[in-house]
């Protein structure tokens, strides 16, 4: 099915195909409650609380970025440290 | 001094998120930093036709109730360096939107950008009032049909009343007009309102016509502002009246059907 799949789309994805693989994806994390998950914000001040623990970070050099895709979400947060070269550590959860 | 533009129509389903992408898109594409805000508060839709639905993480929600930075919550366009999306929330309501926090997210966004453009929701309520308040620039999304040119006049009333520029007494918020899903042939045989009756009606100063065009179902479909299509004579459309917004002299196209000779439908067959 996987591979039909890919074959038929091979020559060329319509404009229609795009809409439907891109609705789907949208619609079935919305259908499942976390279309804006609402546990990120706390989960975002949690992370912060343990990481000022032990460093001195400024909250706007933190970025949360997100990707969903149809099996997964990719959730990348960067946390870009303080120092003299302002080097950053960065800090992936998939999920 | 960045400005802050509305896209507006009262009535629903006129064109004003696909105008609110494609002229944030055009701005940008003139080298203006540009963030185009959603304000239809739990009908998220900005973020499908700028093809960024799936990265979108913390809304303008978030921010205003102080759960996420403003920066967290922009996402940054993947085609066009100067081009931000602030999506809004599909979970709260309108409610959420409340003066002091649009204020201060627009304050902010000021700060960082030339231009900001917030997508109204349609209606006269809470949402739209808000998507309005802060405005320098209103544009007065109208489809060639009764309906809609009424509720455009009665968004004018609005517009002249509870902004905050009507309020404080300041200059009043400029108005432009943009005439979308235009279909020349049907206003050729007399069927739909012409763009001088239009005109005539509201009396505010033509920044546009859109011609009804499949590209723009296209466009949504893929994620890819209509501005960005260089065939499509919307996305032209869309470009003439971002230069006109810009002070540009440009004439306005699209107003007549297309010469439909047995050469342009053998080239159109081809193409
Ligand atoms: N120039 C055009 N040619 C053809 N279709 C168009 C054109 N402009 C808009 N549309 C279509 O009209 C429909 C409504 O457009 P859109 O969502 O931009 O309206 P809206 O004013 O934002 O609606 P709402 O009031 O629900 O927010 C969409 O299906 C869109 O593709
Ligand atoms: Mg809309």
């Amino acid at each position: 099915m996987r591979l039909l799949d890919l074959f038929r789309s091979q020559p060329k994805k319509s404009a229609a195909d795009t809409a439907k693989e891109r609705l789907q994806i949208v619609l079935a994390h919305e259908r499942a409650g976390n279309s804006s998950p609402d546990y990120l914000p706390m989960m975002q001040r949690e992370i912060l609380a343990v990481i000022s623990k032990y460093v001195d970070i400024d909250e706007k050099k933190v970025r949360v970025q997100l990707d969903r895709q149809k099996d997964m979400s990719l959730l990348e947060v960067d946390i870009e440290l303080p120092g003299p070269s302002g080097e950053s550590i960065r800090a992936r959860l998939a999920g | 001094m960045a400005k802050i533009i509305v896209m507006t129509s009262g009535k629903g389903g006129v064109g004003k998120t696909t105008s609110s992408a494609a002229f944030s898109t055009g701005l940008a594409l003139r080298g203006f930093r540009t963030c185009v805000v959603d304000f239809d508060v739990g009908l998220r839709n900005l973020d499908l036709i700028m093809g960024c639905e799936r990265r979108v993480v913390f809304d303008f929600i978030n921010v205003i109730n102080g759960e996420a930075k403003l920066n967290q919550a922009l996402i940054k366009d993947k085609r066009l360096e100067n081009l931000f999306i602030l999506p809004t929330s599909q979970t709260r309501d309108k409610d959420a939107l409340t003066k002091e926090g649009v204020e201060r997210v627009m304050e902010e966004l000021k700060a960082d950008f030339d231009y900001i453009l917030c997508d109204s929701p349609a209606g006269i309520e809470r949402g739209a009032l808000m998507a309005l308040y802060f405005a320098d620039h209103a544009i007065v999304v109208t489809n060639p049909e009764v309906s809609s040119v009424r509720d455009s006049d009665r968004i004018l009333g609005v517009l002249q009343a509870k902004s905050r520029r009507a309020e404080l007494g300041l200059d009043p918020v400029q108005e432009h007009l943009l005439l979308t899903r235009y279909d020349a042939e049907r206003v050729e045989r007399g069927d739909m309102l012409n763009v001088k009756d239009v005109q005539e009606i509201l009396s505010i100063p033509l920044l546009g016509v859109i011609p009804e065009s499949p590209a723009v179902l296209k466009a949504s479909n893929v994620g890819q502002p209509v501005t960005l299509d260089d065939k499509s004579n919307a996305g032209q459309a869309y470009r003439d009246a971002v230069g006109r917004f810009l002070g540009e002299d440009i004439e306005h196209k699209f107003l007549k059907p297309e010469k439909k000779g047995l050469l342009d439908r053998i080239l159109r067959r081809s193409a």
